[in-house]
């Protein structure tokens, strides 16, 4: 029974998620407590779930890119022509991590202007750090004796990167991912300031305009996204642990 | 046959393996012997060119290894080492199946010899085929090393302190199957270890090795009888010799004609099996018998004693 | 033997030969392009409009241009050859410091005499050139592997470089310097509110946060709920933490006796103040539940066994031995602290972000800048700082380990 909770009270957050998302307006009562007597209780500027389709969909693309540049660098600084990178490569990331999300996002505008634009670039920078990190930490702790085995079998560089190195580094690198995305789902809606079309928007209409409703609305639909992202990514980097074994 | 002709490996200017020459019989078991450091495990992975020598040649059935490129050379020699580096992420019979995979054997063609090998090491294929390696103990992942190093049916098989990783019950059962196995292919084992028990068990010929040099190659018998070096003679051990020489001859060498009462011996075992039987059970002889159960004679403690003596 | 001879010559000629730095031709190729193919500084007629972009050879006097592209080139050709780490260092030093002149007196030749309006800024060469030579010193001291002690130095020496050239007033030209002179006053004020923000909420999640450690640590049935809680804050988005505590601290601020003279206030400070605390909680109290977890057994079993109590056990055995690990919280806390302030400015909690809203909001990116720039360097800052005090403690420990 108890092993069973968690998975329910999931899947009931994923349902009033969907349900929050479709008919907004029945959950008003709920939220009508909080605003002012003649303020909207439900966001009325633009559909919720349109914005959060924007939302996911701007993370979705900025990861998919980090983690395909990510991984792609990782590999590199691993093979024998990159290593002379991978100690710099190493500290990169660590001052990488330094920079604030919202500086990225704030130095992105000079270059590339309003919009959608500098948050996806904003959250490409950032969540290449998590990823790029992740793979790098999996490429590298490979057991010594596999590693030994798969090219005294005769495995070329190539076979044993793709035959061995990549799926045994598999639930490091969804680990990295994972992490990337939860900060990205944040981050995106500070993407909002700069005219991204977010879940950022309602939050900081209900800023301006004194409404915890919206701001609480807003800030809920992320955290739920986020949560049940972070969920998903887990049982497949559990899943994917336990096929890799435990060496 | 395996050639070494005047191998010798520098790194940084620092011979880890100094001028070493060697020919190895096909068929037999070699076993390369020394201290950590010694250079031993480097100089078995010259032979299938996990690293590349300074300056000599190693030849295979007089064909120089570096006559095609190293992955091939390495699919054509069996590779098992300590702590069995199975692939965590494939099955027991995936994991069997790499080499006959890498060189692009047909499907049903490495299901047979997936199933024959899994068999032979007596894993039910049905039950283990599909294991991953953390299911098994960790005397089932040895034999599934030794499996899939065997897989492709090479000629060489080279082992790098195999046993290593074993509780001594278990590494006595395993050496016992590779001794088994090596007479079922016929497959030439160089095998390197620490552990001089397990050299004068199982090689037909050891070889000694301190700071980068083989010191002494020869059969076990002659390195008791005759050591090169003093070096040898503390490896070996005072105290140990006599059993030395035991261990390392056949029960088969010292039958004479005769009868004697009791529990048969068979001809294969050690001669110090056959004094441990007769000490125990306080007999003066033992009746002998071959391998299909037939009386061959009997082995006497008098026999056996010559045998220990010092050679004169 | 002839032919041994020339043969043992031939290989110490291949010794000799020069071997190029494989990070020196990227760091080569972007200062030539940066140099001589993109713009150093960008002239504006005011602050919001667009500029005109300027290479080089026509943002500088002649001698000056010709100066700087000679030094940017020789640093370049130094990074170029596998040399001593400490001469790539010193040329990035070298090139960094006449790129930081050079901005300067680039700012004074373009912008005409008494024209108030006019902006100068630096351009995408600039930025790039500024990235190749920090690429350059990064890779330099990451293989000098200086101690601890040497890299907070290189930080105070960078520090004391840029607050020299901001007295002397070289910079002051740049719209950047343009955008603080207006601002002096409010500038350091938010400084100082962004430092309250982010060290004040620093030091009372660890004043909370350890103790909740040890708590989870000790009691096993806390720890998954505690922890699980945590997380489930660090899922709010920033903004939407700080917008919702406007709720619940407004209402304490009505109701509760006396909170409202102490500051307690639905916008401003306290939110964004109880918001940075909350965020931190997490690494500070994982942070020392792992640190705790990852002392060995022995070490604990064998101070049980010579007689020290459980208190005892924690401050003399667990707490020294899990102290890297505690630190690595501290300074994820107060890095990530650092960025996270900025979004107070949303609900009036004040700190750089001031600057970096009104930037966008007005849509003058000098203005973001001036806020960005120093979030940016103080966050660097407390990372190096931290990172230096965690690696002297980790010395301690592998250092009586090892003993």
């Amino acid at each position: 029974m108890r092993a069973w909770l968690p998975t329910i009270l999931r899947g009931l957050l994923l349902l009033v998620l969907i349900a929050f998302l479709v008919t907004p307006g029945s959950f008003e009562p709920l939220l009508r407590p909080l605003v002012q007597p003649n303020a909207p209780a439900i966001y009325n500027q633009g559909s919720l779930l349109a914005l959060t389709l924007l939302h996911l969909r701007t993370v979705f693309i900025a990861t998919l890119v980090a983690t395909v540049i990510a991984v792609l660098l990782a590999i590199l600084v691993t093979r024998s022509f990159g290593a002379e990178f991978l100690q710099l490569s190493r500290s990169l990331v660590n001052i990488g991590q330094t920079f604030p999300p919202v500086a990225v996002l704030a130095l992105a505008v000079p270059a590339v202007g309003f919009g959608e634009k500098p948050t996806l670039i904003a959250l490409f920078l950032y969540g290449l750090l998590p990823i790029f990190e992740n793979t790098l930490t999996g490429l590298t702790n490979l057991p010594r004796s596999v590693m030994e085995a798969a090219r005294g079998a005769g495995m070329t560089d190539f076979q044993r990167l793709l035959q061995i190195e990549l799926p045994l580094s598999l639930p490091v690198i969804v680990a990295g991912i994972r992490l990337s995305m939860v900060i990205s789902l944040s981050t995106a809606t500070i993407g909002s300031t700069v005219a991204a079309k977010t879940l950022g928007e309602v939050i900081i209409a209900g800023l301006q305009s004194n409404n915890l409703a919206f701001i609480l609305q807003g800030g809920l639909i992320v955290g739920a996204l986020a949560v049940l992202i972070y969920d998903g990514l887990s049982a497949a980097e559990a899943m994917l642990t336990r096929r890799a074994g435990s060496t | 046959m395996i050639e070494i002709e005047a191998v010798t490996k520098l790194y940084d200017d620092v011979a880890v393996v100094d001028n070493v020459s060697m020919v190895i019989e096909p068929r037999t078991v070699t076993v390369v012997v020394g201290t950590s450091g010694s250079g031993k495990t480097t100089l078995l992975r010259m032979i299938n060119r996990l690293v590349e020598p300074s300056s000599g040649a190693i030849r295979l059935d007089g064909e120089d290894n570096r006559s095609i490129p190293g992955h091939e050379l390495r699919r054509r020699i069996g590779y098992a080492i300590q702590g069995h580096g199975l692939f965590p992420h494939r099955t027991v019979a995936e994991n069997i199946a790499t080499v006959p995979g890498l060189l692009g054997w047909e499907k049903s063609r490495i299901a047979a010899k997936v199933e024959e090998l899994l068999t032979l090491f007596q894993l039910d294929p049905k039950m283990f085929g599909s294991r991953y390696p953390h299911e098994l103990s960790g005397g089932q992942q040895q034999r599934v090393g030794v499996a899939r190093a065997l897989a492709a049916e090479p000629n060489v098989l080279l082992m790098d302190e195999p046993f290593g990783a074993l509780d001594p019950i278990i590494r006595a059962k395993a050496q016992d199957d590779l001794l088994a196995i090596q007479k079922h292919f016929g497959t030439t084992i160089v095998l390197v270890t620490h552990d001089m028990d397990e050299a004068f068990y199982l090689a037909d010929k050891i070889a000694v090795m301190d700071k980068g040099r083989v010191l002494q190659y020869g059969p076990p018998a002659e390195l008791v009888r005759a050591p090169a070096a003093p070096f040898v003679e503390t490896l070996i051990g005072d105290a140990e010799r006599p059993f030395r020489l035991l261990s390392a001859a056949k029960i088969g060498a010292a039958v004479e004609p005769g009868e004697a009462d009791g529990e048969p011996i068979g001809e294969d075992g050690t001669q110090q099996e056959a004094l441990a039987d007769l000490l125990w059970s306080g007999r003066k002889a033992l009746p002998v018998v071959s391998a299909s159960g037939a009386p061959m004679g009997r082995v006497t403690l008098d026999a056996l004693l010559k045998c220990a003596a010092r050679p004169q | 033997m002839g032919r041994a001879r020339l043969l043992s010559i031939a290989r110490q000629g291949s010794g000799l030969r020069i071997r190029f730095d494989k990070l020196g031709i990227v760091i080569a190729l972007l200062v030539a392009y940066g140099a001589l193919g993109a713009s150093f500084a960008v002239l504006k007629p005011n602050r919001i409009v667009q500029g005109e972009a300027k290479m080089i050879l026509a943002a500088l006097p002649a001698w000056a241009g010709w100066g700087l592209i000679v030094v940017l080139f020789l640093a370049a050709a130094a990074s170029l050859f596998r040399t001593s780490s400490w001469l790539k260092l010193v040329a990035a030093f070298a090139a960094l410091v006449t790129l930081a002149l050079a901005i300067g007196s680039a700012a004074s030749f373009l912008a005409p005499a008494g024209n108030t309006y006019a902006r100068v800024s630096p351009a995408s060469g600039f930025w790039l050139l500024l990235f190749a030579f920090m690429l350059l010193a990064a890779d330099a001291i990451t293989r000098l592997r200086p101690p601890p002690w040497m890299r907070v130095l290189f930080l105070v020496l960078t520090a004391g470089g840029v607050g020299a050239i901001l007295l002397s007033g070289s910079w002051n030209g740049l719209s950047i310097m343009k955008e603080y002179a207006g601002r002096a006053d409010v500038f350091w004020s938010e400084a100082g509110q962004h430092v309250r923000l982010a060290l004040g909420s620093l030091i009372v999640a660890a004043a909370a946060g350890l103790p909740l450690g040890i708590l989870c640590h000790r009691v096993a049935a806390l720890r998954a709920g505690v922890l699980n809680t945590l997380n489930l804050i660090q899922t709010i988005p920033s903004i939407a933490l700080f917008g919702i505590l406007i709720g619940p601290l407004a209402w304490i601020a009505a109701t509760v006796p006396g909170a409202a003279e102490i500051g307690i206030r639905g916008i401003g400070t306290a939110p964004a103040f109880v918001a940075l605390f909350l965020y931190s909680l997490l690494p500070a109290v994982a942070n020392t539940v792992v640190g705790l977890a990852g002392v060995p057994r022995e070490a604990n079993e064998a101070a049980r066994g010579i007689g020290m109590t459980d208190r005892q056990r924690l401050f003399q055995i667990e707490f020294p031995m899990a102290l890297p690990v505690i630190l690595t919280g501290i300074r994820i806390v107060l890095v990530q602290n650092i960025g996270l302030a900025t979004i107070a400015a949303l609900i009036g909690g004040g700190g750089f972000g001031v600057f970096v809203f009104q930037g966008i909001g007005q849509t003058a990116m000098d203005l973001v800048l001036l806020g960005a720039v120093p979030t940016v360097a103080l966050a660097f800052a407390a990372a190096v700082i931290l990172d230096a005090l965690i690696e002297m403690n980790s010395r301690v420990l592998i250092g009586a380990r090892s003993a």
